[in-house]
């Protein structure tokens, strides 16, 4: 295998790293963002539940490539825009976390509850510095998830022509060269790894009352 | 013109590139690899959740799964296998490896936490019963590990539905083939029919698997299921370990 390749095309490499990671990001915070009402509306409403949950599991069936496809028709996008990937992997996320979030604050102890009330704290102090605190560990497992399995999503858009590492294993394709493809797995992996390692660390760091062994 | 047409337009319905034959296509690779799979992983899972053995394993190794990207995993096995599988074959062969490899850590996981997930008080009442230890995997745990099971298949067949689409880029039939021969001609009718095709069979086979759920599983399950989402306290200490 001729290594030099990988020297040469280093700046391809690094750009297409950097909106891999941009593409990634960006959907999940979104995602992250808009899933928290709604997972709370889950949680608070009897009905509300039933319906968000069917409804994120639906969304959630549809393939990737699909929806990058059919998005575009909808929104009046042009095909090529990075934007329909954001947008699809917003949904992606929002349907995995929405029923994570509505779990997650279920999981929160009905005591913690009672003491803020009973401290005095509205209902929206209660759910923002007692309730969403309580419910990052859960709330993050599912993060971990959801930026894993971006990231491995992202590389579709390449069957599009946008580019991100999934590039290279369309090139490695049609090269038929192993090394570009092998490139894009190994950074693939090393992303999910790091982004799944940073969630650990940020989740740790949101919640210091909890034991510091990280579960596995 | 709009993506209608592309519906109504019969050249796309006949033919051994119409829809009908691509559907099927994509049915066909997705019954192979989702046969594969589960030969393959119900067994596994059974022995798994049965003994409690190998269970970190089987965990970590689907969540090592889920990072590795499924398109550059697919062209990976087609550059490795393309020098010395002939003819259709070195599209064949890469696709339903990769599609089996996706669709057995979820009907694994599905397999053996539904059987270790069994209410231990069916499992204690069919031991005192006088149940040998097969009897109560065959006619209690197993029938207790089906909603589980299930939904473990059903995230399968949708993980192996959405992929089966990205092979056609390798050069295999299936739905997925619009998608790529659309992009590569600049179609974006077809491409939009395609997408709208797969995405339907997903929502359709979705919908198949929630009718399944309501005929195969015992409705005395699904009322104790509903009951079980508080969560129980840990009962696993009143059963001794060999009835698990």
């Amino acid at each position: 295998m001729n290594h030099t390749w990988i020297w040469e095309n280093l700046p391809l490499i690094g750009d297409l790293t950097l909106s891999h990671l941009w593409l990634t990001l960006t959907p999940t915070l979104l995602g992250l963002i808009v899933s928290l009402p709604f997972g709370w509306w889950a949680h608070h409403s009897r009905r509300g539940r039933p319906f968000i949950v069917g409804t994120a599991g639906l969304l959630y069936t549809i393939p990737s490539l699909a929806l990058f496809i059919i998005l575009p028709t909808i929104l009046g996008t042009r095909i090529l825009d990075p934007i329909n990937i954001v947008i699809a992997l917003t949904v992606y996320t929002v349907a995995l976390l929405v029923r994570v979030v509505a779990d997650g604050l279920s999981s929160v102890p009905i005591e913690a509850v009672q003491a803020a009330e009973a401290m005095g704290y509205r209902s929206w102090q209660r759910l923002l510095l007692v309730q969403l605190p309580v419910a990052v560990p859960v709330i993050a497992a599912g993060l971990r998830v959801a930026v894993v399995s971006n990231v491995s999503i992202v590389t579709m858009a390449a069957l599009l022509g946008i580019p991100q590492l999934g590039s290279l294993f369309t090139q490695g394709f049609q090269l038929r060269l192993y090394l570009p493809l092998v490139t894009g797995i190994v950074l693939c992996v090393v992303l999910a790894v790091v982004l799944d390692l940073l969630i650990v660390w940020l989740a740790s760091l949101a919640t210091p009352w909890r034991d510091r062994t990280v579960a596995a | 013109m709009s993506v209608l047409d592309w519906f109504a337009n019969p050249s796309n319905w006949s033919g051994t590139d119409g829809i009908p034959t691509q559907m099927g296509f994509h049915l066909l690779y997705t019954g192979i690899a989702l046969v594969i799979a589960a030969a393959i992983a119900i067994p596994l899972g059974v022995v798994v959740g049965y003994t409690g053995k190998g269970e970190r394993l089987v965990a970590g190794s689907a969540n090592a799964l889920r990072a590795l990207p499924t398109l550059g995993l697919l062209i990976l096995l087609f550059l490795l296998i393309s020098p010395v599988v002939p003819g259709q074959m070195v599209y064949v062969i890469p696709t339903i490896v990769v599609l089996v490899l996706l669709a057995v850590p979820p009907i694994l996981a599905g397999t053996y936490t539904g059987i270790q997930s069994a209410d231990p008080d069916a499992v204690g009442a069919a031991r005192g019963m006088g149940y040998t230890k097969m009897q109560i995997l065959w006619h209690v745990q197993l029938p207790c590990a089906l909603p589980l099971l299930l939904s473990g298949i059903r995230s399968s067949t949708l993980q192996v539905i959405s992929t089966a689409t990205v092979a056609a880029y390798l050069g295999l039939q299936g739905l997925g083939r619009y998608i790529i021969d659309g992009r590569a001609q600049g179609d974006f009718f077809q491409m939009a029919g395609g997408a709208i095709l797969v995405a339907a069979l997903a929502f359709a086979l979705e919908i198949a698997f929630t009718l399944l759920g309501t005929l195969v599983i015992s409705p005395g399950l699904r009322r104790t299921s509903r009951r079980q989402r508080t969560p129980v306290p840990p009962a696993v200490g009143a059963i001794p370990r060999s009835a698990r």
